[in-house]
């Protein structure tokens, strides 16, 4: 561990330590005894909690509509009714209140609104700008203490884009991928507020951001430090991993016996909440060897890889993956930026899926993430080709239920499931055609974008009075 | 040597064939602009197009090829890309894109280094791009030097147009290179051409040899092509005043002939640009305010512009690896055509900004760019609507010679169609 954190744990302690004995001379009047240990008390899991709260909708039925549900499902000529921001019923007919707004969605398809699990708007936002540049807490190889939601700046305007041209109702915000371990993402609702709190997705787990491969080793070594290479990416894993187990142990018996409360490293609880379960690990590795070597890591230090990201020869080793129970989270075409991503090919998505592997679409790109639907349809295409002949209902499951359940939040939103958050999007198309557009956008029931209505088209506050303010974009 | 090399390979593999070629009974999109023909054919010779659409007849020993249920379009052009000078733009050692440390700048000339056999060439193939202007980047010097026009053809020949344009860096980024302010870097351009003109007066007195010149010899003659007008000279610009400063050049460089790229404020001086006739290629999809410069990007940019008299072509945006996505740039923009407050392209438009307009940007759409008579026959045969992301190119030719439909990322594909290891590893399968 780098000197820097282990001082910020410190004062960090300190003054936990400071308010817990304030605590003390105000409220507990109980007699200290010198031979009985002190209870344990727990820190606060959830420091900066969400602030979220859905905003109000109305009963709306969209009928005579082309319905792909998230899991899976096609329904042709369908209805999808939602109500109170739940998700109320799917099917060939459904029994409406008759108070209902009813939209006639002839020629359209509805769907689950899009989750993208990996994005860096707001902590890279546009104008990308130095004073911007939020992303890479890039000091040291192990920033496990960052959090994403503390460099996330609201006011990004990619978060409309998102919303307006993709259909993006939910999205994990990431750290970058100078460091081995750069630090927590957070997942947000894609709905504008003035705090980074009012947008927290509500109970969503936090991630892990880790990174593998060419970019860590080029950033310190360039710095002629540790990790330069690959076999010292690992190194410096490992090491912190084990540092992580003996903090687990540390604290495991505090939790159950009390005592001296043990110092608090920030960094430290992230790697504890990993080892327990709370935390999920979002992997940013292209190579298939390197995927397979991080995966006897995790087994090594009794954790697991959720996703691996821009996992570009994902399709290598699908069966390992899908061995390991670890997802893969790509891109559609990118290839042949880096050495890494030499191997990059269309038909990615399509293979992992063909052979039972957990896979997903991702964007990584405040482009990028405005048309992973066209991002999709590239791949359906590729692996038609190629032989692997996969349905447009079953690839929906790339855009959201598969990104869903690796961000731990796919109880709640992800498919058109009666009871989940009604994040919808109605499309003017076949979501799968370039000539298709989103029409209408709800996020837990309610409006937040309409193309025909200019109204609602979110202008935040850096567009505000800025040329071409309120324009289409 | 290279440049020895490259012409005993042109003698070696003579590109063009003369087998007559006809296509039947397809949708024929020609890229001029107008909308595609049903029920068109497609005639091409020599390694020319003979004839593009309907009612035409078949010549008499042509190969026919059944074109029924399929679309005909030229190849993609390209606008701006690095394709045949770097493998992977973050392999330093593998990319000749930029030069930072050169004591030369307009001279450079990329043409050298187009490596035809590079694997991203054969791979963007295989979506329909068959022509790229391939451009170096600007690194150290405001002027980045000189792009080639290349084809993307399975032989060892493909430069189809050295020096086709100089390319400058202005507005935000020309600023930063030239020390840190756009008024620096137009002094630096100013400057430059100055210098150019006094080698022109007097070669032999010119120094440019200093190692603090900043034009070199080989740069003022580079830069005296551009004052002269016979190389384009193609800026990158985003900001609507930006866009105006530039137009105003030709007041003091009269034969200066103008590109614009980037340009993502253009719709705001959209007039303007077309009153001075300057061509421009534009990121088709840029909504973002990316950079203080850009704060006014949409979507609609392109259309716009074309609505008021600008001649409009795409780039294609980012590394090499990612030119097949110019048909979904494209295909963008129909789309929004169809919702209230954008402003998209006709389809017809569209393919024109991904084939001709890059073309006609250089003055090249005599050549390339169309399936018109007389241009060079690079022609897709199509499953499907060209733009539509479920289509792919079933045939391609480059000047009349048909395309292997196969690429480096096509055996990756096949190696691992089924991931497992077979009775020998999968070093063996190929």
């Amino acid at each position: 561990m780098i000197p820097r954190i282990s001082i910020v744990g410190r004062w960090l302690a300190t003054g936990a330590a400071a308010l817990s004995l304030l605590a003390c001379s105000q409220g507990d009047a109980r007699p200290k005894s010198a031979s009985a240990k002190a209870p344990p008390q727990p820190y606060a899991r959830d420091p900066f909690p969400s602030t979220y709260r859905a905003y109000p909708g109305v009963p709306t039925l969209v009928r005579n509509v082309t319905v792909y549900d998230g899991e899976g499902g096609r329904i042709d000529n369908g209805q999808v009714l939602f109500a109170d921001g739940k998700i109320v019923a799917v099917g060939q007919s459904v029994n409406a209140p008759a108070d209902a707004q009813v939209i006639d969605g002839t020629g359209k398809w509805v769907t689950p609104g899009v989750v993208d699990i990996h994005s860096h708007l707001g902590d890279y936002p546009t104008p990308s700008v130095q004073a911007h540049s939020d992303g890479n807490e890039a000091t040291g190889p192990i920033t496990a203490d960052v959090w994403a939601e503390h460099s996330v700046w609201p006011q990004d305007p990619g978060f409309s884009r998102a919303l307006a041209n993709g259909g993006v109702t939910t999205l994990q915000i990431l750290p970058g991928s100078a460091n081995l371990m750069g630090g927590r993402s957070v997942v947000l609702k894609n709905v504008y507020a003035r705090t980074m709190q009012a947008m927290k997705f509500p109970g969503a787990p936090y991630g892990l951001k880790m990174a593998c491969g060419e970019n860590p080793k080029r950033v310190y070594g360039s710095k002629s430090r540790q990790p330069s290479t690959r076999m010292g990416n690992i190194a410096v894993d490992r090491a912190t991993w084990a540092k992580a187990q003996s903090y687990r142990r540390k604290w495991d018996r505090y939790d159950a016996d009390g005592g001296d409360m043990p110092d608090r490293d920030i960094a430290m609880d992230t790697l504890r909440g990993v080892l327990a379960g709370e935390i999920l690990i979002q992997n940013h590795c292209y190579r298939a060897d390197e995927m397979a070597i991080v995966e006897d890591m995790a087994k090594e230090f009794g954790y697991k890889v959720t996703a691996f990201h821009h996992a570009v020869e994902a399709y290598k080793i699908a069966d390992i993956l899908k061995a390991n129970g670890t997802c893969a989270a790509v891109w559609a075409d990118w290839y042949g930026f880096k050495m890494e991503s030499y191997d990059g090919i269309g038909e990615n998505l399509a293979i992992l899926e063909r052979a039972g592997a957990c896979a997903m679409i991702h964007s990584d790109d405040e482009n990028g993430i405005q048309r992973l639907n066209q991002e999709v349809a590239k791949v359906l295409a590729s692996g038609r080709r190629a032989g692997i002949d996969i349905a447009p209902q079953v690839a929906w499951k790339w855009l959201s239920l598969g990104p869903a359940t690796a961000l731990g939040i796919a109880d709640r939103t992800g498919s058109l499931k009666p009871g989940k958050m009604a994040d919808v999007v109605l499309w003017n198309g076949d979501p799968f055609s370039v000539y298709t557009r989103p029409e209408k956008v709800w996020i837990d029931g309610a409006l937040l974008f309409d193309a025909t209505d200019p109204k609602r088209r979110p202008v935040s506050d850096f567009e505000l009075g800025q040329p071409g303010s309120g324009d289409v974009k | 040597m290279k440049r020895a090399l490259l012409l005993l390979a042109t003698m070696l593999a003579s590109p063009v064939a003369a087998q007559t070629v006809a296509i039947t009974g397809a949708t024929v999109a020609t890229g001029d602009g107008s909308a595609p023909i049903e029920n068109g054919t497609v005639v091409f010779q020599n390694g020319r197009i003979v004839a593009a659409g309907p009612g035409i007849a078949v010549p008499a020993g042509a190969q026919v090829i059944d074109g029924r249920g399929k679309w005909v379009s030229p190849g993609f052009v390209a606008g701006f890309s690095d394709l045949g000078i770097s493998d992977a733009a973050g392999v330093e050692e593998s990319n000749d894109a930029g030069a930072r440390n050169a004591p030369f700048n307009a001279a450079i000339d990329v043409a050298v280094a187009i490596n035809p056999a590079e694997v991203k060439i054969a791979n963007e193939r295989l979506g329909g791009v068959t022509r790229a202007l391939v451009a170096p980047e600007a690194a150290g010097s405001i002027f980045a030097g000189e792009g080639a026009v290349i084809d993307l053809g399975d032989d060892p020949d493909a430069v189809t147009r050295p020096r086709a344009f100089q390319f400058v860096e202005l507005g935000e980024s020309g600023g930063r290179l030239a020390g840190g302010s756009r008024p620096a870097a137009y002094a630096m351009l100013r400057d430059a051409l100055a210098q150019a003109e006094d080698y022109r007066r007097n070669p032999a007195a010119f120094g440019g040899r200093e190692r603090m010149s900043l034009v070199k010899r080989g740069d003022a003659q580079a830069l005296l092509r551009v004052l002269d007008g016979s190389v384009p000279l193609v800026v990158h610009v985003e900001r609507a005043s930006d866009i105006l400063t530039v137009l105003a050049l030709p007041r003091d460089y009269p034969r200066l002939k103008l590109v614009l790229t980037g340009v993502s404020e253009g719709w705001m001086v959209a007039r303007e640009i077309a009153a001075a006739r300057v061509p421009v290629i534009a990121a088709a999809l840029a909504d973002l305010p990316a950079q203080f410069e850009s704060l006014g990007a949409t979507e609609s940019n392109v259309g716009r512009m074309r609505a008021a008299g600008v001649q409009v072509a795409l780039a294609s945006t980012g590394n090499s690896g990612g030119e097949h996505n110019l048909r979904q740039y494209a295909g963008n923009l129909v789309a929004i055509a169809r919702l209230p407050g954008h402003t998209g392209l006709a389809w017809g438009q569209a393919l024109a900004a991904i084939t001709s307009g890059p073309a006609a940007a250089l003055g090249m759409d005599g050549e390339i760019g169309s399936l018109r008579a007389g241009r060079r026959a690079d022609v897709v045969l199509w499953d499907g609507d060209p733009l539509e992301l479920s289509s792919a190119p079933t045939a391609v030719w480059i000047d009349g010679r048909a395309q292997p439909m196969n690429s480096r990322q096509k055996a990756l594909r096949d190696r691992y169609l089924v991931p497992t290891e077979g009775a020998l590893p999968k070093a063996y399968e190929r």
